[in-house]
């Protein structure tokens, strides 16, 4: 008998707007002893279908329409606020996607671990407090009896998620639901929480129903796979069975968004167009001593038409890079020389000149736009402030530019909110070719996008480097992705250039632990 | 925390100072002393007045004289009230306005967190617009109507309640504690709904629901501690504020607090009595602040942390 | 005519602006409506009162003395036998007339001191900000009675002194909003274009940062026309011959035994002003506080 048989599940939203169908007869079972993840992008219904498991979705405006799930010979969905009380955190334990925001700040790790088994009766507070230290090096915490007594923010992400998953398994629940709880991790500690998730499951025979947007992370550990789109189930099956034999033209999508190693060459001869030579910021600030030194000591070489991919995790220095090199950031130490020129030590005059060359495409599609100003004034001001075109001609090359990136000419007089994250990334790439340069920083520019969105845009930037010419540097932490565009690589940690050369031989063969660590993190390796 | 609580009081130091010193040479210049308005006196009369109260001197003699004198705690004689000290005069009417203050402030807190919590768990029902729209009223009504009215209708029609003294007849403190505290009250009950609602937003919340915490322990137990921070960082302003509200409040009821002394003695050109109350008062508001902040940064355990580690 | 061309031809559609939303927002609300609707008649009767006005200012009629509310008195008249109508009327000219000029005061110099201190930040910012906090730390309150048993009571300094005091939280307000600004990513978009700094602040930052200004600015009145209701009362503010609601309302509260509609005249004169001034208020900081919507 399945642990959690979900069938024919109906959710929808009525708001002042109107009525929103959020999920749409879907149904699917979780056995115990296995994971079964549910796939989907935004707007799929994955998460609503599993808040709906526990009443967690506010009720107005909320509303299940249809459908029973079915746990332990009873159904959730007809059971009464006290009942399911009961039995949340204790038959069934949540875990979610954001650790930083997840734990209360102002509660101490050790009160908030034992609630669920004062809560529920199962122990007292002597009793649980025992308990919670057992499990705190269950999941990995050393010196758990000190860590009972820590405030959340004393901790790291990946820290805080082991004892976010602690303190859903303190109470023994049969069925473990995760809400993306690895996409706001690094991909290394992504890793790592993903082993000690399928650990836990295995040692405890327990049912996990995992939700995520990302296929190669599933591809791991999950035994099912379900796959949904705009509120249905458009497909499941095993991991083998999905990535074999995808029947459904969604899935196919999915499948082929995974960016796959696809590696382009690198010309040697190129010359240089871009040398940073010990380069170093750091940032002071008033409360630490220790200055924070975000680039430390880097050289690197950009050849003239070649896409540099430079990689790392949050903390690597990587961003700050590409900023510096834009003189965003005002560097600490070294050189920096664009074409010849020596960058730190330009005036106002020249430096304006020289950023008619150089551009940036921002991460957040949401924040890099000015909110009060329709595409046609964004796009229209590089092209006036650096004369690219008179006025008269300002209209074509507005439209030429929309033509370019794939935007429709009738949007021109929109604003960034009416748009979504792909279309705004679009404006954004816009902008940055307005003034035809030779060198664009592009800082993650498709992490925030939808999987498929992010293949879009992936090839748009392939598309316009081939016809434009253009040098690139893409900043990302995402392997996959800097795979299949980048010439060649380099690889930041900490500050510290660890590696660099083609893209292909830094993969195949890498020569730094850290770069070993790095792509060994890789999720979707053993599927596929 | 000892590092943070000797910064701030560092901080506040040159503020008195400026106080004291603002106020000196404010009201030393104002055209007119207290003698002005007094019949013509004979000369020597007067210059043994002014010898007593140190005004034939230089004026930078008197704030240095005046300085000294502050170091001993020895606010000076009254000017108006000959025989009696600005100390003595603040001691009398010091406990009465503590207590106004008080009575206020505990009305205050009380109506307002319950009202704002209460507002806060559904908002825009009517269990939220009942609460927010009285704040409104709360707030749009100044003390000086408020206590008009309500002595109007409590006192004088519906004669439940007297309408002037304090400690005099029984129920006397009722009116004024309230006349006080309902600006304040509306004030923080609009803080403390805008402080939970923000809370209860938050991402830990609904890990406590899915915990199976019963509602009630999910707000008095996890919401509660971040929601009502705003509500302490501003028991500081409103100290200030219940201060300059009780001038007022005991003009009305005739209280005869320091307030009212101070009213008086602004209208009577008591230099001593002017300059000893604002610099007692502007000592006392300063210092709440202080208290408030400390408070209100001990709370956040990030905040606590950073003191504690001597940085 | 290939479909490019086809399509350029067809008219750009208009997109709603965040301004167009807001206030869309703003309509819904019904109290702010009211609110609104309530102070524009305010205003418009307390411009027209010199003509309006049903009797003259000065106009005493002492064999009349107090009376209630009757035809040709349609609120009554004071000790004086003055219509209590027209009264309230030109009360409102110098209470309505102090909170928009105080709080223009306010706004312009805590604007700009925001403002500059958010944007250049560093140490100018910290000097500028500190000197915001001590002021702010002394009990303005005690200050301004003090200015004003000191220097006499004319208007102008009133207004200087209510400015004075309120044009710190403003800095305050226009700061926090240029700093965050100045590091979101249209920001640094627009400083990687190679805009000058002024156009930065004139096309980029300054629109986002209205939004809170205008709040806190519609706030403001409500907050300084109870201070100077609050001096009127002490008799430190408003003084006769010329009046305002703050001290109708101390004159009514001394007689309000024998003539109540003294007092309440007047105090739902103030009382109801301030209520729209707070419901526009917080209507329209509801209606502008969504940063654009995201997916």
């Amino acid at each position: 008998m399945s642990l959690l048989n979900v069938n024919d599940l109906s959710v929808s939203f009525v708001t002042r707007n109107g009525t929103t169908e959020a999920v749409k007869n879907v149904s699917f079972t979780v056995e115990s002893k296995s994971i079964t993840a549910i796939i989907g992008e935004s707007g799929s219904g994955k998460s609503v279908s599993c808040y709906a498991l526990l009443g967690l979705i506010p009720q107005p405006p909320g509303r299940v329409d249809s459908g029973t799930a079915e746990f332990e010979g009873r159904d959730l969905l007809s059971l009464s606020e006290r009942e399911l009380r009961g039995i949340r955190g204790s038959d069934i334990a949540m875990i979610f996607q954001d650790p930083m925001t997840c734990l209360n700040p102002y509660m101490r790790i050790g009160e908030q671990l034992i609630e669920p088994l004062i809560v529920h009766g199962v122990a007292n507070k002597e009793a649980a407090t025992q308990r919670a230290i057992e499990l705190l090096d269950e999941v990995g915490i050393q010196n758990p009896d000190v860590a009972m007594q820590a405030y959340p923010f004393e901790f790291s992400g990946g820290m805080r998620q082991r004892v976010m998953i602690a303190m859903a398994l303190i109470a023994e629940p049969k069925l473990l639901i995760a809400d993306e709880p690895t996409t706001a991790l690094d991909v290394t500690i992504q890793a790592q929480i993903l082993r000690l998730i399928k650990a836990l499951q295995d040692k405890r025979d327990i049912g996990v129903l995992f939700i995520s947007h990302d296929l190669a992370v599933v591809s791991d550990i999950a035994d099912h796979i379900v796959v949904m789109e705009k509120g249905h189930v458009v497909e499941q099956g095993t991991p083998s069975a999905i990535f074999s034999q995808a029947q459904h033209p969604y899935t196919q999508k999915l499948l082929a968004a995974i960016p796959s190693g696809e590696t382009p060459k690198s010309d040697a001869d190129r010359p240089n167009l871009i040398t940073a030579t010990n380069l170093k910021t750091y940032f002071t600030s008033n409360n630490a001593e220790e200055p924070v030194k975000a680039v430390d000591d880097v050289s690197l070489t950009i050849r003239q038409g070649e896409v540099l991919g430079l990689v790392g995790e949050s903390g690597s220095g990587k961003s700050t890079f590409g900023r510096s090199l834009l003189r965003l950031t005002p560097i600490t130490d070294g050189r920096i020389s664009f074409d010849g020129i020596d960058v730190g030590g330009l005036d106002r005059n020249n430096l304006k000149a020289l950023r008619r060359r150089m551009q940036m495409i921002f991460q957040d599609p949401y924040a890099s736009l000015n909110p009060r100003m329709t595409v046609y004034d964004t796009l229209a001001e590089p092209l006036l402030l650096h004369k690219i075109v008179t006025r008269s001609h300002l209209d074509n090359a507005i439209k030429e530019l929309m033509d370019n990136v794939g935007l429709a000419r009738s949007f021109a007089k929109k604003y960034p909110h009416e748009f979504s994250g792909g279309q705004r990334q679009r404006i954004a790439i816009g902008r940055a070719l307005a003034t035809k340069p030779e060198f664009i920083v592009a800082d993650e520019p498709v992490s925030a996008l939808d999987v498929t969105i992010q293949a879009q845009i992936l090839d748009l930037l392939k598309d316009l480097k081939d016809e434009y010419g253009l040098t690139m540097l893409f900043v990302s932490h995402d392997l996959a992705v800097i795979r299949q565009i980048a010439d060649r690589v380099a690889v930041l940690y900490r500050g510290k250039l660890e590696e660099v050369g083609d893209t292909s031989r830094v993969f195949n063969t890498p020569e730094s632990d850290y770069t070993r660590q790095l792509l060994s993190a890789i999720p979707g390796q053993s599927a596929a | 925390m000892v590092r943070f609580i000797l910064w701030r009081l560092l901080q506040a130091i040159p503020v008195i100072f400026v106080v004291i010193t603002a106020t000196f040479f404010l009201v030393r210049s104002a055209p007119g002393g207290p003698f002005d308005s007094e019949k013509a006196v004979l000369p020597e009369v007067k210059r043994a007045l002014e010898a007593q109260y140190k005004l034939d001197l230089p004026l930078h003699e008197q704030y240095f004289a005046y300085l000294g004198d502050l170091g001993n705690g020895d606010l000076g004689p009254s000017f108006k009230y000959p025989g009696r000290s600005v100390n003595e005069i603040l001691g009398s009417g010091l406990p009465v306005t503590a207590e106004l203050g008080l009575y206020a402030l505990t009305f205050a807190l009380f109506v307002g967190v319950l009202a704002g919590v209460f507002a806060a768990l559904k908002p825009n029902t009517r269990q939220d617009f009942i609460p927010m729209g009285m704040a409104m009223i709360g707030i749009c009504m100044p003390s000086f109507l408020l206590g008009p009215l309500l002595v109007l209708v409590f006192g004088i029609y519906l004669d439940w309640l007297p309408i002037a003294g304090w400690g005099d007849l029984p129920g006397d403190k009722i009116l004024p504690s309230i006349t006080l505290g309902s600006a304040y009250a509306a004030y923080i009950a609009r803080l403390s709904r805008a402080g939970m609602l923000e809370i209860l937003s938050q991402d830990y919340i609904r890990t406590a629901r899915a915990k199976g915490l019963p509602e009630w322990q999910v707000v008095t137990q996890h919401a509660l501690r971040g929601g009502l921070i705003p509500v302490i960082a501003f028991l500081g302003p409103a100290f200030a504020g219940l201060l300059a509200g009780s001038f007022v409040v005991e003009t009305i009821f005739q209280i005869p607090g320091l307030g009212r002394f101070y009213v008086q003695a602004a209208f009577n050109r008591d230099y001593t009595m002017i300059l000893g109350t604002t610099v007692f008062l502007s000592t006392l508001i300063v210092f709440f602040n202080l208290i408030s902040d400390v408070i209100a940064a001990w709370l956040n355990p990030r905040l606590r942390a950073q003191f504690k580690g001597g940085a | 005519m290939s479909t490019q061309d086809i399509a350029s031809l067809v008219e750009a559609e208009e997109g709603a602006s965040l301004w167009n939303d807001a206030w869309l927002r703003l309509k819904k609300n019904r109290a702010a409506v009211t609110g609104g609707v309530v102070l524009v008649v305010m205003v418009v009767l307390v411009l027209l009162t010199p003509w309006i006005a049903p009797y003259s200012y000065e106009a005493q009629n002492l064999d009349l003395g107090a009376t209630p509310p009757s035809a040709a008195h349609w609120l009554g008249t004071d000790i004086f036998g003055r219509d209590l109508l027209t009264q309230i009327l030109y009360g409102g000219r110098i209470s309505l007339a102090v909170g928009f000029i105080a709080t223009a005061v306010a706004l312009v110099i805590g604007v700009t001191w925001g403002a500059v201190a958010g944007y250049v930040g560093g140490r100018i910012d910290e000097l500028m900000m500190r000197f915001v906090d001590i002021l702010y730390a002394l009990p303005f309150m005690i200050f301004i009675i003090l200015l004003m048993v000191v220097f006499g009571r004319n208007i102008l300094l009133l207004f200087l002194a209510i400015g004075a005091v309120e044009w710190l939280t403003m800095a305050r307000i226009m700061r926090t909003q240029v700093q965050s600004l100045r590091q979101q990513e249209f920001v640094e978009a627009a400083v990687s274009l190679g805009l000058a700094p002024a156009a930065i602040i004139f096309r980029h930052i300054i629109p986002n940062a209205i939004g809170p200004i205008i709040v806190y600015t519609t706030l403001t009145i409500p907050s300084v026309m109870l201070l100077e209701a609050f001096l009127s009362f002490l008799g430190l503010g408003i003084q006769p011959p010329q009046t305002s609601w703050g001290l109708l309302i101390s004159y009514g509260a001394e007689t309000m035994e024998e003539y109540p509609w003294l007092l309440i005249f007047p105090g739902a004169a103030l009382t109801i002003t301030l209520f729209s001034l707070n419901f526009l208020g917080d209507g329209l900081r509801d209606a502008l506080d969504v940063r654009g919507s995201k997916d």
